[in-house]
């Protein structure tokens, strides 16, 4: 079910009546219920890799819970019986215990992502290294198992930490694995936030429900307006490396860039808004990103949920790991600057790979990952440099030019990264962004070079027009949430901004016959 | 309360507006079928007369281009109107049928049979030829749902906007001219008229499966029941085309529906010398559709059928039907005559 289609406006139009109707105790085995139809309209094979995931975290998450449990219950009857030796064994013992489940636990969710991102790309790997017919040529990610994936491996995570205790209802936490609006797209969310708004009782607030309304019309408008209409050009673009080139390529990453920002901050719109209307608040995953003044800044700003998951469950933990921590030892005599940074630097490529590595099997999304990596690091080793100029020109340093250049610059580089998102290999990837700098050729893009990529000017007219106001409404955003505004204006002028949305949407949007019924880009991450 | 009341009031205007809004864009966004694609015109035409008819003709090009009711008219004083449609299959037929039982009860309904060689729907746009101009109503629900392409959404149909959208940045003069005004037909009670002429040439052979699709058939029966339901006599034929090739084996299982059922069929392809088409110059399309010489020749021989057989009434004398033809038949000469100055 796509959330630009009839059935999902008719499955959310029969649910949120159905949900605030029913007695408020009950309204999560509604949710629960919606969620598996939602699951099951994808596909039963992705209901029954979900139900593997929710009972083996289940399972998994109580036993370490109880093992806990039984750790401090029997330790404070050895404290006056026992040693502390003999106390420390057992706590290790029955810590070993709780890793050993973490760890097959683990093993079993990440392995079932693994399996659907790589075996087919594995399967070519062997066919073509052994010379045997290719396997797992069917493997394909079901929906949403990418995100929820990370969120349930999150919420072990926290419980083998004792940061939460384990539900103690499996249907709950199904409940959170499988909350609807989360599968399509994200956002990564954790159990101590949306997994308790969704087992609290919700009562029908009009003005909530015109918000996220508003939210929900603006993601479509972002998605039916800009993104699939941009998707054209970019795909027509990305299909011929060999075609395009030269300055194609820049025109390719400025569109590209437009089209996922609408699409993806679109999306998540959509999936907030919903949220909302259920009285569910969900993680906000972007905050105007794209005025990032540095690469790390946008990433703190993009997708935020991922960035903070991997900082939380992978960065942290392994920038401070006993490996990690000896490595930093063994290389002090090469100093304490270097000594320092090994760790970080290592942590950080390694988080990075895995980003690139979650985006997607194909080699493009690792490189991209890691360069990534190294651009942020690269940024951190020239703070001194960029110190030294701020102190030197001050009055530069805080004139709103070069704030504008320092977020340009941060676009232009986000978007040259990109190029690897773009092409089915490196060598095309590469071929390409360089053939900017050999090959000049504006006068072929605008003569009739755009108007071969699939749009019409009236289509490149609306896309701009679309993108205006997505700048204007992040520049308006800055000094404030938009939505409380339009609210605090009456009803009235609320319904008025809601109808202008929705008729923008239905007169300029590309959807309905001869369109293809778009799936949201990071669906397939 | 005070406030609460003018906050409704306030909502319910600002819907009225933008749905009178999207009413107006959807106007404009439609295909209007009027100067171009005229086929388009003519399942909304019917809805425009003011007479009834005694014979109702239902099918294809066949019979939107190979029957003049004109020329029924003047020469029998048959009154006709033709419900046909580019590419109207069988339940396109069935429903434009029953769509025009609603409102009237011809003693006659021909159905052409070439459509029934097509089992599924074809193609979306021909749909929207057929189905835009179709008023609101169960017969247009039920064509709908028996019409759709893989792909194609029922809303889109009763909301023309969420289709139509996209032409907003390829609009005419033609969507401005007729935005909200139908315009005068296009066709002479649903004949269309063509006065070229190409000679017919070889007819291009193709395989084909000697039994007609069942999905088909059964829209047939369902065609032969609304007739029979409502009292309306049904006659098949296959017109004189002499491409798309109307093979024997298909000749043979109509023949066999129609002796079961009771009905008339005519095969007019074997009839071609008696009728007097000369395939050399009734033809603007080389032997595919009769222009509209071929046209009044077959008129007028079926007519004498329609008459004699089915003892329909010569209503030339009537002050209603004489005023409704004698303007259609200046306009149909008018036409006649532009159209060969301009070939």
């Amino acid at each position: 079910m796509l959330f630009p289609s009839w059935a999902f406006l008719l499955f959310l139009a029969v649910l949120v009546p159905v949900y605030y109707l029913v007695p408020k105790r009950i309204q999560w085995i509604v949710l629960l219920l919606a969620n598996g139809v939602f699951v099951c309209f994808a596909g039963i094979l992705g209901a029954v890799f979900m139900a593997v995931t929710v009972a083996s975290v289940y399972a998994a998450s109580r036993g370490m819970d109880t093992l806990f449990t039984r750790q401090r219950e029997m330790l404070a009857e050895m404290k006056t019986t026992h040693t502390k030796e003999e106390r420390k064994a057992v706590r290790l013992r029955l810590e070993k215990k709780r890793r050993l489940i973490l760890v097959a636990c683990l093993v079993l969710n990440v392995g079932i992502l693994f399996a659907l991102k790589y075996g087919a790309m594995l399967g070519r790997l062997s066919a073509g290294l052994f010379g045997t017919k290719p396997f797992g040529q069917d493997l394909a990610l079901t929906m949403g198992i990418s995100f929820y994936t990370f969120s349930t491996v999150g919420y072990l995570l926290d419980v083998y930490r004792e940061t939460i205790p384990a539900e103690r209802n499996p249907l709950k936490l199904a409940l959170f694995t499988s909350f609807f609006p989360l599968l399509v797209q994200g956002p990564i969310t954790r159990f101590e936030t949306v997994g308790k708004a969704l087992q609290e009782p919700h009562a029908f607030d009009g003005r909530r429900f015109l918000s996220a309304s508003l939210r929900i019309a603006w993601g479509y408008w972002k998605k039916l307006i800009v993104a699939d209409r941009l998707l054209v050009a970019v795909k027509a673009l990305c299909a011929k490396p060999a075609a395009y080139r030269g300055d194609f390529i820049f025109v390719e990453m400025l569109l590209y860039a437009a089209c996922l920002y609408a699409d993806f901050t679109g999306g998540i719109d959509i999936t907030i808004g919903v949220g909302e209307m259920l009285g569910v608040r969900i993680e906000e995953n972007f905050l105007r990103p794209y005025f990032s003044k540095s690469i790390s800044e946008y990433w703190r700003r993009w997708h935020i949920t991922l960035g903070e998951w991997f900082k939380r469950y992978v960065y942290y933990p392994l920038s401070v790991s006993k490996p990690m921590r000896d490595l930093s030892k063994n290389t002090r005599r090469f100093g304490v600057g270097f000594s320092r940074r090994v760790p970080v630097y290592l942590a950080t490529i390694l988080v990075w790979a895995l980003t690139g590595a979650w985006h997607g099997s194909n080699l493009t999304f690792l490189v991209w990952g890691i360069l990534n990596g190294v651009v942020i690091l690269l940024s951190e080793e020239m703070k001194p440099l960029y110190a030294r100029f701020h102190q030197r020109f001050p009055k530069l340093s805080a004139s709103a030019f070069y704030r504008g250049f320092t977020v340009i610059r941060t676009v232009l580089l986000l978007s040259s990264l990109r190029i690897l998102d773009c092409y089915g290999t490196v060598r095309d990837a590469f071929s390409s962004f360089f053939s900017m700098f050999t090959t000049w050729n504006w006068s072929a893009v605008f003569r009739g070079g755009i108007q071969s990529l699939g749009l019409s000017h009236y289509d490149y007219a609306i896309a701009f027009c679309g993108v205006l106001a997505m700048f204007a409404l992040s520049m308006v955003q800055r000094k404030g949430a938009i939505r409380p505004r339009i609210i605090k204006r009456g009803t009235v002028f609320s319904v008025c901004v809601l109808l202008v949305l929705i008729g923008t949407i239905l007169i300029f949007g590309r959807y309905g016959f001869g369109f293809d019924a778009s799936q949201f880009i990071y669906n397939r991450f | 309360m005070k406030r609460k009341g003018f906050t409704v009031i306030g909502i319910l205007l600002s819907c009225i507006v933008c749905f009178g809004a999207l009413i107006a864009v959807s106007r404009l966004t439609a295909p209007k079928y009027h100067d171009s694609l005229i086929d388009g015109h003519l399942t909304g035409e019917y809805y425009g007369e003011t007479t009834d008819h005694d014979v109702l003709f239902i099918g294809d090009c066949e019979v939107f281009e190979h029957f003049s009711p004109v020329t029924l008219y003047n020469e029998y004083g048959i009154t006709s109107y033709i419900r046909g449609g580019a590419q109207q299959l069988a339940w396109h037929s069935y429903y434009m049928l029953e769509d025009a039982l609603k409102t009237e009860t011809p003693k006659v309904v021909v159905f052409n049979v070439l459509a029934l060689k097509y089992g599924e729907p074809q193609s979306e746009a021909y749909n929207r030829l057929n189905l835009d101009g179709m008023r609101m109503g169960a017969a247009k629900l039920g064509a709908i749902r028996a019409s759709m392409t893989e792909g194609e959404d029922a809303m889109s149909y009763l909301f023309p906007l969420l289709r139509y959208h996209d032409r907003i940045g390829e609009l005419t003069r033609e969507d401005f001219t007729y935005w909200f005004s139908k315009g005068g037909p296009v066709s002479f009670k649903g004949y269309v008229m063509h006065t070229g002429v190409d000679p017919a040439t070889e007819v291009p052979q193709e395989n084909y499966d000697p039994k007609l699709p069942e999905t088909s058939m059964a829209w047939l029966t369902e065609i032969a029941d609304l007739c029979e339901e409502n009292g309306v006599a049904l006659v098949l034929i296959k017109s004189p085309s002499i491409y798309p090739v109307w093979h024997a084996e298909w000749d043979e299982e109509i023949a066999a529906f129609a002796k079961s059922r009771g009905l008339r069929y005519d095969n007019m392809i074997a009839e071609n010398d008696l009728i007097g088409i000369d395939m050399t110059t009734d033809t603007y399309d080389q032997g595919q559709h009769l222009n509209v010489f071929g046209a009044e020749k077959l008129s007028r021989w079926f007519g004498a059928i329609l008459q004699s057989e089915y003892g329909l009434k010569d209503h030339r004398g009537e002050a209603a039907y004489d005023a409704d033809y004698a303007a259609l038949t200046e306009r149909y000469e008018n036409e006649k005559q532009r159209l060969s100055e301009g070939n």
